[in-house]
């Protein structure tokens, strides 16, 4: 069992956890994930390592309420415990003699995207950061995008908050006026990593994207996970999951992220028609 | 006394009618009872020289447990079942015993063999039903062992070492133990509250299983040692699925063997929604191989309400690597088989979910090197089948993720670890069987491996 030491609601459906994990908080590195079940029966779900804390031995992960897991992981509070807690998984990423990156997180890849900046910006990297969000009240974690960022720049679907547009309207327009990066990392919705990917494939700089396919073990023995860049079949779970943004077919991410459409639609309405039900 | 029971033919197994057992989970082969066991014992000739034993790679003594039968001394005849097998009940249901004991029986040549496996299941599960005394650990060595992996080869190496008085503790990466006994044989061959029950044996003698231990990333071979440890063996298995680099193989719908079992057997897909983890299963579905796996991938799509479950194997039957058994049982059950058919291409339709799979048709050409006859397709030969789903069950290889992370151990040009006829490893104080050495075998083979490791895993520390 592994425990939950501090829960803190960063927007209406989006949560941050801070579990008690030692073993895989003295492994953790930026870039990898764990997997979890809430308990028996549960499924298995991968989140990415938002943070974590060697001396204190925990791991911080930020999820979303969408699905059944993630709206029943929502209910669950600090002292309540979780049956599994699997990590680190996934390769790290590695950055080698990089002096200016630029970082955009779209929703809840700005969560991921934090750990990378982090060690970016403690190794001396210049960090330019981009967030954002549908609206001023989804934004998540600015505070600690700013405080490893030189430059940030916020924007919002709605204009409720910073500029008004897709992070990837900023990005376009530092390219246009010259900017140059040693690496751009892109993480968010598969749309998104798409679209900025193209545009910046003719800057030919280097873009990193972090990939959420479906997944089971995450330890390579089911291929669920698997995703096409470059022309071959990778497993998410174990080859990434970050890959080089230019090569990945986003189209095919897109569809198999469809698969089990009808049945969490199923789920849901059992999860929250099963709630009432037991009052009646 | 008991006199001989000269009938040519094994005592029937009872089981499940083919039509009812085709659409649940429940186990196929029901046992026998007390009186089948008797007379089906009673068929055995006691030899003097019995060749039976020599086709068991644990040895267990055939005969003698057999002879208990006869006498309805049961639990006799699980003790001596026991002297060399840790899990008899698992053996005794998924064993291929055609190939082994029973093929080596004299009464082969007369007729049926004796029903050896069907009797040390028998055995096996008597016992469980008067309840399972674990036997107090007396000896104590304070030396420590880590066990990776918890199928069939770490349980045996954990459960032999720990009765030699070492302290064991087995990791493993899933939420539960058993490894392919949990994630792939599915219920209704190998009911899962058995395998729980044989881990709960071991742990009742003092083995400590700890889960969630995905080892080479929460934890490497070299941080075990410096957690205290005196050797490690390694039993991670064969479970990196194998795909056939045709096109179409990521549409939705597609999946590998070890996916599709994994969320059906140990995630409970057949429970969803009150289970968590759906599976999709269409109406039309294609198994793509011909091993126990495929055989196994076909019956549950059969029981998850697939209409019609077609495998396609490229070889002829007489080929098939599956069990006899268990092919005469998905026949029963109303599986299609291809044979002489292989997949040329998945097709998709513009959401990116299969709908059909391209086939060619086969013809068996020169012998390989595995002997079998080589299979050559006819050209012009493709034809479509119309198709939901796509299982594809061809087989496994080596996992390297934790070969990978550990310096110092050598592998074979597959990604197999390399070992001496002990399992010892190139690496001082690590030892390795089952699959992860062998590649997909068996489970009683794994055992063996475990055990002969554990032997020598005792020999190793003793002078250390
Ligand atoms: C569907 C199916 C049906 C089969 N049917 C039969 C049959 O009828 N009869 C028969 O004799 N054989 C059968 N086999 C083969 C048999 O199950 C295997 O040969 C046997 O289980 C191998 O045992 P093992 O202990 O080597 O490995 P496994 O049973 O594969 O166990 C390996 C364990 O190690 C764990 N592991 C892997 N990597 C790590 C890591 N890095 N850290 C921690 N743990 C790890 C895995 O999660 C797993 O639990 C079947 C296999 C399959 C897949
Ligand atoms: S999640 Fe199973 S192989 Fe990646």
């Amino acid at each position: 069992m592994y425990k939950i030491l501090e829960r803190k609601d960063l927007a209406p459906s989006i949560k941050q956890f801070v579990i008690d994990a030692p073993l895989v908080a003295k492994k953790a590195q930026p870039g990898q994930f764990i997997i979890l079940r809430i308990r028996e029966g549960g499924e298995r779900i991968p989140l990415t390592i938002a943070d974590y804390d060697t001396q204190k031995g925990t791991i911080t992960v930020v999820f979303q309420e969408v699905g059944k897991t993630t709206k029943e992981l929502g209910t669950l509070k600090a002292g309540d415990h979780l049956a599994d807690f699997v990590g680190p998984l996934g390769q790290a990423v590695q950055f080698e003699n990089h002096k200016k990156v630029l970082g955009i997180g779209g929703g809840l890849g700005v969560a991921p995207l934090y750990p990378k900046l982090k060690m970016l910006h403690q190794k001396g990297v210049e960090v330019t950061s981009i967030i954002g969000a549908k609206s001023a009240d989804l934004l998540i974690m600015e505070n600690e995008i700013k405080a490893v960022s030189n430059k940030t720049y916020i924007c919002t679907d709605d204009g409720s908050k910073g500029r008004h547009g897709f992070v990837t309207v900023v990005l376009k327009e530092l390219l246009e006026k010259g900017e140059k990066y040693d690496e751009i990392i892109i993480i968010g919705p598969p749309i998104l990593m798409k679209i900025g990917t193209e545009i910046t494939k003719p800057y030919d700089i280097p873009t990193m994207v972090s990939l959420n396919p479906i997944m089971v073990d995450g330890t390579g023995m089911c291929g669920g996970c698997r995703v096409t860049v470059g022309g071959e079949t990778k497993f998410a779970c174990v080859d990434g999951p970050a890959f080089d943004g230019h090569k990945v077919d986003f189209d095919e991410l897109m569809k198999r992220l469809q698969t089990y459409k009808s049945e969490e639609k199923t789920a849901i309405d059992k999860h929250e028609g099963g709630g009432c039900r037991c009052h009646q | 006394m008991s006199s001989i029971n000269r009938s040519k033919t094994k005592t029937p197994m009872p089981a499940q009618d083919p039509k009812k057992r085709s659409k649940n989970f429940d186990e196929v082969a029901l046992g026998y009872t007390e009186e089948d066991a008797v007379n089906e014992a009673r068929r055995c000739l006691n030899c003097k020289k019995p060749t039976c034993m020599e086709g068991c790679p644990v040895q267990v003594q055939i005969p003698r447990f057999i002879k208990h039968i006869a006498e309805k001394d049961f639990q006799s005849a699980i003790n001596v079942i026991k002297e060399t097998n840790s899990l008899p009940a698992v053996c005794g249901r998924v064993c291929p015993q055609e190939e082994q004991c029973e093929q080596k029986c004299i009464l082969n040549k007369m007729g049926d063999s004796v029903g050896i496996g069907r009797l040390e299941r028998f055995a096996a599960d008597w016992e469980r039903k008067q309840g399972i005394k674990a036997p107090k650990q007396t000896s104590q060595t304070n030396k420590k062992v880590a066990i990776i992996g918890s199928g069939p080869a770490g349980l045996t190496c954990a459960g032999d070492l720990v009765k030699l008085g070492y302290e064991v503790t087995v990791f493993e990466a899933f939420h539960e133990p058993g490894g392919v006994l949990i994630y792939g044989i599915p219920e209704f061959r190998l009911p899962k509250a058995i395998v729980k029950q044989e881990v709960e044996f071991i742990e009742k003698l003092g083995v400590q299983v700890k889960t969630d231990m995905v080892m080479g990333k929460v934890l490497t071979v070299d941080d075990v040692f410096q957690m205290g440890y005196d050797a490690v063996f390694i039993g991670t298995g064969a479970g990196l699925p194998k795909f056939m680099k045709i096109p179409g193989e990521n549409y939705l719908g597609v999946y590998s063997a070890n996916e599709f079992l994994t969320r059906i057997n140990l995630m409970k897909a057949y429970s969803f929604p009150k289970t968590d983890t759906p599976v999709k299963v269409g109406k039309k579905v294609a198994v793509v191989g011909g091993g126990n796996v495929a055989m196994d991938s076909a019956r549950c799509a059969l029981r998850m309400g697939a209409e019609e479950v077609y495998i396609i194997y490229r070889r002829s039957e007489e080929e098939m690597p599956a069990r006899k058994e268990e092919s005469e049982h998905a026949k029963e059950e109303g599986i299609i088989f291809n044979f002489l058919t292989n997949p040329t291409r998945i097709i998709g339709d513009d959401k990116g979910w299969v709908k059909g799979i391209e086939c060619i048709q086969m013809q068996l050409g020169e012998p390989d090197a595995s002997g079998r006859r080589r299979p050559v397709p006819i050209e012009g030969s493709e034809f479509i089948l119309d198709m939901d789903t796509v299982v594809i069950a061809i087989g496994t290889g080596p996992n390297p993720l934790l070969t990978k992370a550990t310096e110092g151990l050598d592998l074979n040009k597959y990604g197999y670890i390399d070992t001496d006829e002990n399992g010892k490893t190139s690496k001082e104080g690590v030892w390795a069987g089952g699959d992860i050495v062998t590649g997909s075998a068996t489970v009683i083979l794994a055992m063996g491996a475990g055990k002969k490791a554990a032997q020598s895993i005792h020999e190793y520390l003793q002078t250390k």
